[in-house]
């Protein structure tokens, strides 16, 4: 039996930012007085319809939203089995789902009358989403990457210095994302009247995991719409990939009551689970408190955070969004992996089949579609969240497609 | 039971002079060379002791602390050897108050009631757990109390106005004033704000309160000290430690460390 939190799967966070064990606001004192001012100011705006107003405007305009939901007629074919759509979030301005939680945020920053953001990014896209909003917003800009994606990411770095925002390359710890975002939490200690941080994932001190799944929810609500004026039904199956879990959250939230769906996480097996070489948080980790949240973390035996690894930056974070851990503790969604290998193999299949180059994120979504696909009957219809485009990837990905012979 | 830092904080204002506080990371550059620096500091006049529990992702400590954590974690300290350490420092010098500090998830990986069992047996006086806010109490602070534990905390100048009472109703043993908006060693304190930070401290509790973060000479630590009931020295401390490790040339690292704290302590003498 799941555990349902009084009939519904959608009514958490509680009051302390918890979502079963998980979330919280495990934070420096500096930062509480911040958090909390977000948290009331957050909680204001949703209700306000100039607030709403505008934001539904620039999704519009600005995003290009709705985004399709595309049958993927020859993928479908090529697996053989349930229908696959794609939710093509890689159709929006910047080429990805993170814009749709950055213009929540910093519309909000701007009615707290914050002139100053700072954003951590992984592979860049949330960089390049905020430097975005920042340049249409007029607002400054400072992003922080670790040393080693800037390296893996040098397109989205690029763009985001034309964009006009300043890119801080972190090499403390591990030069990655986690760094990345202990960097921009320190940042902001030092400046806490000027500077809002946009966090980019549904990670963090609690209001952001709510908030930025809150943004991101506009993926699931306009799925229900879009699939069922295709097929005059809602989907059998949800797949999306995980690193801190923002697009899956967006894309799972509106559908965690239809308890007929089967949902589906896949997370970064790296070079395997067995090895030490993956970013699996839930598969691979055990609960511990980093980030200002309690959810599950690659950690050690003394409670050490260890290094995550994936081939894809985005999904390269020893953590996941604390509501990912509650769902997976309840049973709610299932989490599952694919590696590096098997993702690169959908980067290429997808190019050639359906003339999407997806980004190597939904790639890990679409290499545990392959599996399931084929195991469901014709009739049943799976919805896969295209949350990226591949560009960003192409410099890091083609010299290894070319060794295994896929170009 | 004796509570060894209100004495402390006590014996200093009888002699008119500032408690003097030290920060260094248990295990930083190695468990042997870590406990020789806790007696030498303690024999150079440091009048208590905040020892830190390495953690990989520090993220209220700067660049300084962070290495050190990390030295710390390459040599092979745990949270269990940093605890064998504070009960041998203990069993040294049974009247210093002994502080761990740290972050939260080594101790909730540990289990919350084996370490609070652990520390006391250890002889530890308090804890200032960094990512622990009174939000978060449930987690360890109440039970820490309630085990006569001191659970210390970090006031900043973001707190100094209405959320001060919410952030020192459960506060024991003394109250820490964050003296700069960020993160520990990065910038100097500012004597003036720290001045009125102090008037509006001593409205509202009775606890000793103490300056830290961003205080790095014996010069400003007696500045401080005029207005302080003490001061903690942490990152200029650890910087020597790494000075020492990266010149490959750590054979007078325990003297230097020493003379420092010893006219940090001079400094704590009011005029």
């Amino acid at each position: 039996m799941r555990e349902k939190a009084s009939n519904s799967y959608r009514n958490l966070p509680d009051d302390n930012g918890r979502f079963g064990i998980h979330g919280g606001r495990f934070v420096a004192e500096t930062l509480m007085p911040l958090v909390l001012d977000v948290e009331k100011s957050y909680h204001a705006a949703r209700k306000d319809q100039s607030f709403l107003s505008e934001l539904l405007y620039y999704q519009k305009h600005y995003i290009g939203r709705p985004s399709p939901l595309y049958f993927a007629e020859r993928m479908t074919a090529h697996f053989g089995g349930a229908k696959l759509y794609f939710k093509r979030d890689e159709l929006n301005h910047t080429g990805a789902h993170k814009i749709n939680n950055v213009l929540g945020q910093a519309l909000l920053a701007k009615r707290m009358g914050k002139t100053k953001i700072i954003a951590e990014t992984g592979a860049g896209q949330h960089g390049v989403a905020t430097a975005t909003a920042c340049a249409l917003f007029n607002l400054e800009c400072e992003v922080f990457m670790g040393a080693e994606d800037v390296r893996r990411q040098k397109p989205n770095v690029d763009r985001m210095r034309l964009l006009g925002a300043k890119v801080h390359a972190v090499t403390s710890g591990t030069s990655t994302l986690k760094d990345a975002m202990n960097e921009a939490l320190r940042y902001w200690v030092a400046h806490p009247d000027t500077h809002f941080y946009i966090i980019g994932t549904v990670a963090g001190p609690h209001p952001y995991p709510e908030m930025v799944r809150d943004f991101q929810s506009v993926i699931g609500k306009e799925t229900r719409e879009q699939i069922t004026e295709a097929e005059g039904r809602l989907p059998d199956a949800l797949i999306a990939c995980i690193g801190g879990g923002s697009n899956a959250m967006g894309l799972f939230h509106p559908f965690l009551d239809d308890e007929e769906i089967e949902i589906y996480g896949v997370e970064a097996a790296g070079h395997g689970l067995d090895t030490d070489q993956h970013a699996a948080s839930l598969t691979g980790g055990s609960p511990g408190v980093l980030h200002g949240n309690r959810t599950y973390l690659l950690q050690t035996a003394e409670g050490q955070i260890k290094d995550a690894h994936s081939i894809s930056a985005g999904l390269d974070y020893p953590g996941i969004g604390p509501e990912h851990s509650w769902l997976h503790d309840i049973g709610r969604v299932n989490y599952v992996s694919a590696t590096d290998e098997e993702a690169l193999k959908m980067f290429q299949l997808c190019s050639r089949l359906e003339g999407i180059i997806p980004a190597l994120e939904p790639s890990h979504a679409l290499a545990f579609a392959s599996t399931l696909l084929p195991k469901m009957a014709e009739d049943k219809i799976v919805v896969l969240n295209m949350c990226g485009r591949g560009d960003k990837d192409l410099e890091a990905v083609l010299p290894l497609l070319d060794e295994r012979g896929l170009l | 039971m004796t509570n060894r830092i209100s004495q402390c904080f006590e014996k200093a204002a009888s002699q008119n002079r500032a408690v003097l506080g030290v920060f260094v990371t248990a295990g930083d550059p190695d468990a042997q060379t870590s406990a020789a620096l806790l007696d030498s500091l303690v024999e150079n006049g440091a009048d208590f002791i905040e020892l830190g529990m390495p953690f990989s992702d520090p993220m209220a400590d700067g660049p300084a602390i962070q290495a050190a954590s990390i030295r710390a974690i390459k040599a092979g300290m745990t949270l269990q050897k940093t605890l064998d350490m504070a009960a041998s420092f203990r069993q040294r010098h049974p009247d210093t108050p002994l502080i761990l500090m740290g972050y939260f998830n080594p101790i909730y990986i540990y289990g919350r009631d084996a370490f609070i069992s652990a520390a006391n047996k250890a002889g530890v006086d308090g804890l200032i757990i960094v990512d622990l806010p009174p939000e978060e109490d449930v987690e360890l602070c109440d039970a820490a109390r309630e085990a006569g534990l001191s659970f210390i905390r970090l006031v900043t100048p973001t707190t100094l106005g209405d959320r001060l009472p919410v952030v020192i109703k459960k506060a024991g043993g003394f109250v820490y004033y964050v003296a700069i908006a960020g993160i520990t060693g990065t910038k100097s304190a500012a004597t003036d704000s720290i001045r009125s930070a102090f008037t509006r401290l001593r409205e509202e509790t009775d606890l000793p309160a103490v300056a830290g973060f961003g205080i790095r000479s014996a010069e400003q630590a007696s500045e401080v000290a005029a207005i302080a009931d003490g001061v903690v020295v942490g990152s200029a401390l650890v910087q020597k430690i790494e000075d020492a490790v990266s010149s490959g040339d750590d054979t007078k690292l325990i003297a230097d460390v020493g003379t420092f704290c010893a006219s940090l302590s001079a400094a704590m003498q009011r005029k």
